[in-house]
């Protein structure tokens, strides 16, 4: 694996919460994301998967700068990109961009999807005949039509408004995309075209992805590497061969069975370890079977992450 | 845009007023100041004199279409004054929060603790009366709701996937504000301003009618019911046409707001199944 | 064998599109539920399966009519009764869960209390009863605490918490059909993974059928032992769960079930490329002219 282009160490992401009470009293820290440490290297997709609260998306918000981190340090190919010492937001988006979720709401309802495209690149000084190009170039890319670019978003289905999200995310070339649960939104059978448009996509451009996603079939599918988070932590990460094929943690494991997958409840195929439940190594910070969540409002306590095999580590409490 | 019954009479009432004020100059038979004439005072209507004389012997119905252009000047320009603060202050303090937000939610408080009349009479009694002073007036103190409006729409368009996307693209706040922003919540603002126009035609009667607003001899609807306040039971008509025309026109803008909420409304619009 | 607990028979729901005309929405949909089945209705937005469950539980909304067939629930045709009648029937035998979990509970009114109500209108229960009853109804919905969950309001539980009450509410007076309308879609996987289980132990338990509508295969596949698959308002396929993802026949579910990525196939496969739907369809508008329905006798599972 080449030198990996985004670093990222030991973040944290606190948020103040005014609690109840009078004169604020009750004033509470919500733990959003603790101490999370991964790389990205140059032409992978990393997936990061875990419930709603987990902290996937205040991790994913923060690489974009937009969500600002309380400690800990995130380097884009050895730069600095969070914190002080950080690019203007003009030179950091060309470093990162984010494909959301709900295409419905991804789009600005008042610009048709040139205005949407030129808008950008006029800021980064790209108009007139090459802008223009660029934007038709994009819009094949992602399989419409130029043509399609003087419409407005509420004339596009679902699927097409996604692909119109992607060309947004990829006109200014940047080497890293956020895709947050690009595809949870769209029906089945859209999915799978935006699915196999986003490996189009990372295959012709060399494009980096890092996924945010609830849906472990997708996960499996496009990832190379996996990070499962639970309650602000990673609690294990690695390969998706090592992940799916030999997930450490209980809650990994409970996450891949709770997939409702037709192979897996009709009894053929699947994974394994569907079948096969071994029983949670001792240590383990949290309740085999997941019911004892953690408290958001006390930091979580201590663990760390122990290497299980080449790339694979899974946390442990701390001895 | 879906054509209901408030949006059809409320558009044709405002565009009366509008008519009315903008072609005054053709349609009044005579001049709404200088035609006085003590030996036609207090005459009911007739042929000559639609809407009767007042106590000076004005033709009634040129003064009311002369006021019109008093009505009309001082809603627009005073919505326009209240949209522009009210838009600015709730967009800012929807959008960068913090102190700033802490300020602005203060002083949209206090503003809407005190009574608007009451502190356009303030404002009057400090600038002097007259017709610009009307419009600062009224231009001050009805931006509230706006603000109020324009700030929770912010707080939601702010967490909208476009609106991130524009921070991520190298978009300075400004220009996210004003074209990501701003025009997904032009339709409450809209709306908000035609039914503050409303309001503020009352308000101008009023102030008018207590002569803080426009001054004598110049027409305006709520000065006309000043002058006719002492020969109501003489001359009736001198109180009447005034009083109709501001129920009117306000009607209008009333109504006006309300078609324009429904057809603006997203929820309102039928959907493609 | 036995008569169906529900039978729709070639039910047509219109839209109302000016001029006496009607934009159909459904077009021709039968299907038969037997007492104790669990029945699927799989399709993407738009193909007419909540409508379909909507006209089964009495609740079109207008301007959308049925414009024809009928409604069997127990031999008697559910669109002939009075709304008195089909209030009656509602809640009582014939219960619903929907969606989104925050919006069906009052949010001013203890949940121990929206069950009690339950009680209240169709058993003619006292409130002290019914509540007593609540506290059962959320036991028997596997709520830790129950009677102080029962005090608690809908805002002080979590997502998977509220789907509970609903099943509660909808299992209260022991329904012969149980409607679950997407009932999980809102919900994390691990808690989809515990609703799922409850439903199908408690309808399991007490005998109660399902009509389960879902836009996701393996959902549906882990619950229901017979699919309907619907597209754009007709039923195209229906067989046996287990016949119809091991020979889907339709060209429509062929594409649906290849546009899945299947967790494991990777492992032994490699990374496939996912079926586009489009480039196996020709035409799709020519999709409702083919249906296959497999009849019940055959390969009826043991």
């Amino acid at each position: 694996m080449s030198a990996p282009i985004l670093e990222v160490d030991n973040l944290h992401v606190r948020f103040p919460i005014s609690g109840g009470g009078i004169l604020g009293t009750g004033k509470r820290t919500l733990y959003a994301v603790t101490g999370v440490s991964f790389s990205l290297a140059k032409g992978e997709c990393l997936s990061i998967v875990g419930e709603s609260g987990c902290g996937k998306s205040t991790t994913a918000l923060s690489i974009m700068g937009l969500q600002e981190p309380s400690e800990g340090t995130i380097r884009f190919k050895g730069k600095p990109i969070a914190g002080p010492g950080a690019p203007s937001r003009m030179a950091r988006a060309k470093v990162a961009q984010m494909v959301f979720q709900d295409p419905y709401a991804s789009l600005n309802p008042r610009q048709t999807v040139n205005a949407s495209l030129a808008q950008p690149l006029r800021l980064h000084g790209i108009t007139g005949s090459e802008a223009a190009d660029r934007i038709a170039k994009m819009l094949r890319s992602v399989g419409l039509t130029p043509e399609q670019g003087t419409r407005y978003p509420h004339e596009f289905s679902g699927g097409q408004r996604q692909r119109i999200g992607i060309a947004r995310a990829l006109i200014l070339e940047p080497e890293i995309v956020v895709l947050d649960e690009p595809v949870s939104a769209l029906d089945v059978s859209i999915r799978a075209q935006i699915i196999n448009l986003l490996l189009d996509l990372q295959d012709d451009f060399g494009l980096s992805y890092i996924m945010i996603s609830h849906d472990l079939s997708v996960v499996e599918h496009m990832s190379d590497r996996v990070l499962v988070m639970f309650f602000s932590q990673i609690v294990e990460q690695g390969g998706w061969k090592e992940i799916f094929e030999n997930p450490q943690h209980p809650y990994t494991r409970r996450l891949i069975d709770a997939i409702p997958d037709p192979d897996v409840a009709l009894g053929h195929g699947g994974v394994a370890t569907g079948v096969t439940q071994p029983a949670a190594p001792a240590g383990w910070r949290f309740g085999s079977d997941g019911s004892t969540a953690p408290n958001v409002f006390s930091p979580p306590e201590p663990s760390e992450l122990v290497d299980v095999g080449p790339e694979h580590k899974v946390r442990l409490l701390r001895a | 845009m879906r054509l209901g019954f408030n949006l059809v009479f409320g558009g044709f009432l405002t565009a009366l007023v509008i008519l009315a004020g903008a072609l005054a100059p053709w349609l009044a038979p005579f001049d709404p100041v200088l035609d006085a004439n003590l030996m036609n005072a207090e005459l009911p209507p007739d042929a000559e004199f639609w809407f009767g004389t007042d106590s000076q012997g004005r033709d009634v119905y040129s003064r009311i279409l002369y006021g019109a252009q008093i009505s009309l000047t001082v809603g627009i320009v005073s919505q326009i004054i209240n949209s522009v603060i009210g838009v600015t202050l709730g967009m800012t303090a929807g959008y960068w929060g913090g102190w700033w937000d802490d300020l602005v939610n203060g002083l949209t408080n206090v503003m809407l603790a005190i009574p608007s009349l009451i502190f356009a009479l303030a404002v009057m009694a400090v600038l002097g009366p007259g017709l610009v002073s009307l419009l600062i007036a009224l231009g001050l103190t009805n931006w509230s709701w706006t603000c109020r409006i324009a700030r929770s729409s912010t707080l939601s368009l702010k967490s909208q996937g476009y609106v991130l996307a524009a921070q991520s693209l190298g978009y300075s706040d400004l220009r996210i504000m004003f074209t990501q922003i701003l025009p997904n919540m032009m339709g409450p603002i809209l709306v908000m301003a035609t039914l503050g126009m409303g309001s503020a035609v009352l308000s101008e009667a009023a102030l008018s009618f207590l002569g803080l607003g426009i001054q004598p001899p110049f027409p305006s609807w709520g000065s006309m019911l000043t002058d006719a306040r002492e020969m109501i039971q003489l001359a009736p008509w001198v109180a009447i046409f005034p009083g109709l025309a501001i129920f009117l026109s306000v009607l209008g803008f009333n109504l006006l707001g309300d078609g324009l909420r429904d057809s603006l409304d997203p929820h309102m619009r039928t959907r493609k199944v | 064998m036995t008569d169906p607990l529900l039978e729709v028979k070639d039910l047509h729901v219109g839209l109302p599109a000016g001029g006496g005309r009607m934009y159909p929405i459904l077009q021709g949909v039968s299907f038969k539920i037997m007492p104790g089945e669990a029945f699927g209705l799989v399709g993407e937005s738009g193909s007419g399966k909540s409508v379909t469950s909507l006209a089964t539980m009495g609740l079109l909304k207008r301007p959308l009519r049925a414009t024809g067939g009928e409604i069997l629930f127990r031999g008697r045709d559910l669109l002939k009764l009075s709304r008195r009648e089909m209030r009656k029937l509602r809640g009582d035998r014939v219960a619903m869960i929907f969606q989104e979990p925050m919006t069906a509970l009052n949010p001013l009114v203890t949940v121990g209390r929206q069950i009690a109500e339950m009680f209240y209108l169709h058993q003619g229960k006292s409130w002290a009863e019914g509540e007593k009853l609540a506290v059962e109804a959320l036991a028997n919905v596997r709520v830790p605490n129950p009677d102080r969950r029962a005090k608690n309001y809908p805002h002080q539980m979590s997502g998977g918490l509220r789907q509970r009450v609903m099943i509660a509410m909808a299992m209260a007076c022991d329904p012969d059909l149980l409607i679950a309308d997407e009932p999980t879609t809102a919900l994390d996987v691990t808690v989809q993974a515990e609703v799922l289980r409850l439903i199908k132990e408690l309808c399991t338990e007490r005998g109660t059928a399902v009509l389960f509508i879902s836009h996701d295969l393996g959902v549906i596949a882990s619950t229901c032992q017979r699919v309907g698959v619907m597209y754009a308002g007709t039923l195209v396929e229906e067989n046996w769960t287990e016949a119809l993802f091991a020979d889907p026949r339709h060209e429509y579910t062929r594409g649906l079930l290849g546009a899945l990525p299947r967790l494991g196939s990777r492992s032994s496969h490699g990374r496939q490329r996912l079926v586009d739907i489009d480039s196996i369809i020709d035409d799709r508008s020519k999709l409702t002219q083919t249906r296959f329905i497999s009849p019940r006798e055959e390969g009826a599972p043991a």
